[in-house]
């Protein structure tokens, strides 16, 4: 029998928030349409792009390693729809998701993971290092937990500027067993900064299941020991995701101090693209299925009254735009082999054939 | 002309940067009470809490921190300690300070500045004295410094708060107390990254040195029956000066390296290879390099002597080299 998330070690304490998620619940019977519509036509376009990719990389497209956040489209759209342009975020390697809902541009997304001139870092990246400043995307990171420190630093320099920017921070389950959580989330709470750690929990560090590497209760117990408050929420559930993100976001951007978001979710494929997650039982993947958050969303809008035919195109066009974006990495330019030796640093007066 | 020790002279130079520019702050263990050395002495008073700032003992969060601080526009001066527990942020400081501009293709800069002092200091053992200026220079991305005299502490300080690469900048702790003739000016007295100083001509071979070494190398130069020795001061290991190093050597056509960081798989090993690659027919002897042996240092002086260059074994080398 698989494990629900409220049998997993990582949920956290109920606290005061959990009144906000009833009131989310409650909530449904009246709901913000054209606000639930934009998560839908946002995690709409992520899973385009997802599954484009996936697909391009399948094809050959794509040379490098490719993480999918298929299933967890609703924390990042829950999230950062209360968010400003201007806030910051730092992501994880599974970074699609978080960077599309920031408000990057899938063109320039798709042309990176095809390693063209033109995508966001003229092909020096990739998947695992998109980045887009000037929606305040501070980077997808390769390293686990690496991202914590940095928009933590994020956050330090804006207290320090008098400048009411926050930042918010996604991580998995996994980075919770590195150093930099625990020295993170001190750091934060210590010098009363404004971050809102995002801990997407699909229950999987790689490819090991987080709780059989896990000792005690888990994400939430940690981030309460240091003092950070933290607000469980279904992850899955965007509506609940985006009214408690609203809350939290508040009280951060009110000088409240860090706030700890755990959201519990599941990846419904593998840690790669590439992988195949045998793993796990096919049982547990497809019961999963059925709480796969693009569905859930989409039944609530059908509920209030929105059309098979009005949510088939926003599904529609998020696959084509998605398609749009594949052909024009296609057609875009390689990056010139000169690119290799640019913003490295420039402070160097090392001649050409030395010092390379 | 001012008359300042190493110490006072970064301090100096901090400050003076500190008030030109709003955006630089400090940020490390124990800075508020002046820093582990004293380096960082009064500046809270000046500048507040806020700008010198005391943190937890993280060192990766001290330098990540650093990190997304500079990559939203702020300037941070990170201190580490020592040179040894910047070993805790290795993953911030190679994989994240180092990339991040090159990584995210231009569209952020890391102009942060890492003091890690390196060296044998007062019997530290072998967690405090270790030099480990090659690790960085072998990296893309990081500016290394190590300056040698007060003057260029307070010079090359002052370039890399104003540089916008990352610059891992390494003061040697026994040099902390050496005085010698600054010339404090707020906007001048900069000394550019990535040139070397002539810091003694001579005509029979030429020692490339950097940090404390460059003591022992003029001392083992004022030694008896030493040839003529020219020595050169890197001053910067990374972007390093090939030219200054290349015409010397071109000049008295031997080359002797002299570093207090381990011999094998040091710094010296890339200039005795770019000499070797671009000298080799003008070379009247072969390159040698002088560096500590491949043990970690000991606490008891008697074997702490045993990693120690010294001017005799300089003077030794060079001697057998002519």
């Amino acid at each position: 029998m698989p494990a629900s998330p409220a049998d997993r070690p990582g949920q956290p304490r109920v606290n005061a928030a959990t009144a906000t998620i009833a009131k989310a619940n409650a909530d449904r019977a009246n709901i913000d349409r054209s606000r639930v519509l934009g998560h839908y036509r946002t995690m709409a376009r992520i899973r385009a792009f997802e599954e484009a990719a996936d697909q391009a990389l399948k094809d050959g497209h794509i040379k490098g390693a490719v993480h999918l956040s298929i299933g967890q489209e609703g924390v990042a759209s829950g999230v950062c729809v209360n968010l400003d342009r201007g806030d910051f975020i730092t992501s994880n390697h599974r970074g699609h998701g978080h960077t599309l809902a920031k408000g990057a541009d899938m063109t320039a997304m798709m042309a990176e993971l095809f390693a063209r001139a033109t995508g966001y870092c003229q092909g020096k990246g990739g998947s695992m290092h998109i980045a887009d400043f000037q929606v305040g995307m501070l980077g997808a990171n390769g390293v686990v937990g690496a991202g914590i420190p940095i928009a933590v630093g994020a956050a330090h320099a804006m207290k320090l500027a008098g400048d009411r920017r926050i930042v918010a921070c996604f991580f998995g389950d996994g980075a919770i067993n590195r150093g930099p959580f625990l020295e993170g989330l001190n750091w934060a709470k210590v010098f009363d900064l404004p971050v809102l750690f995002v801990c997407e929990d699909n229950g999987f560090a790689a490819t090991t299941r987080t709780r059989a590497v896990t000792a005690g209760p888990g994400p939430g117990a940690r981030a309460e020991s240091l003092g950070v408050p933290c607000t469980p929420v279904d992850g899955n559930d965007v509506v609940a995701v985006d009214a408690v993100t609203a809350d939290l976001v508040a009280r951060v951007r009110g000088g409240g101090g860090p706030q700890f978001l755990h959201a519990t979710t599941y990846r419904l494929r593998g840690h790669t693209a590439a992988d195949a997650a045998t793993y796990r039982p096919a049982a547990e993947v497809e019961e999963r299925w059925g709480d796969d958050p693009i569905r859930r969303c989409r039944d609530l809008l059908a509920l209030h009254g929105l059309s098979a035919a009005e949510l088939d195109q926003v599904r529609a066009d998020a696959v084509a735009e998605a398609a749009a974006a594949v052909a024009d990495g296609l057609a875009a330019p390689h990056p010139d082999p000169s690119y290799a030796w640019t913003d490295v640093q420039d402070v160097d007066m090392a001649p050409a054939g030395g010092g390379r | 002309m001012t008359e300042l020790t190493y110490l006072d002279a970064g301090r100096t130079a901090l400050a003076e940067e500190m008030r030109r520019d709003g955006r630089v702050w400090a940020l490390g263990e124990d800075l508020g009470r002046g820093g582990v050395f004293g380096q960082y002495r009064g500046l809270v008073d000046e500048f507040g809490p806020a700008r010198i700032a005391d943190t937890p003992i993280s060192e990766a969060t001290i330098m990540g921190a650093a990190v997304g601080a500079a990559l939203v526009g702020s300037r941070p001066v990170v201190e580490m300690r020592f040179s040894d527990f910047a070993l805790c942020a290795v993953d911030e400081l190679v994989n994240q300070a180092a990339k991040a501009r090159y990584m995210f293709g231009g569209q952020g800069r890391v102009p942060l500045v890492v003091r890690q002092p390196i060296g044998m200091w007062r019997s530290s053992a072998a967690q405090h004295s270790q030099s480990l200026e090659a690790w960085y220079a072998h990296i893309p991305g990081l500016v290394v410094v190590a300056p040698a005299t007060p003057a260029d502490n307070y010079g090359l300080l002052k370039s890399a708060i104003r540089c916008d690469d990352p610059v891992v900048y390494m003061e040697h702790k026994d040099l902390w107390p050496a005085v010698g003739h600054v010339p404090v000016d707020a906007e001048g007295g900069l000394v550019p990254l990535g040139h070397g100083r002539l810091v003694q001509a001579g005509s029979d071979l030429t020692i490339v040195t950097w940090s404390r070494m460059v003591d022992v190398a003029m001392a083992a130069a004022a030694l008896p029956d030493v040839p003529s020795i020219e020595v050169i001061d890197l001053r910067t290991l990374w972007p390093w000066d090939r030219a200054m190093v290349l015409d010397s050597v071109a000049r008295t056509g031997r080359c002797l390296v002299v570093h207090e960081a381990v011999q094998a798989g040091g710094f010296g090993g890339e200039i005795a290879a770019t000499v070797g690659e671009e000298l080799f027919g003008r070379l009247k002897a072969p390159v040698r390099r002088l560096g500590a042996p491949r043990i970690p240092v000991a606490y008891a002086p008697v074997l702490e002597e045993t990693s120690r260059i010294t001017a005799a074994q300089v003077a030794d080398a060079a001697r057998r080299m002519v």
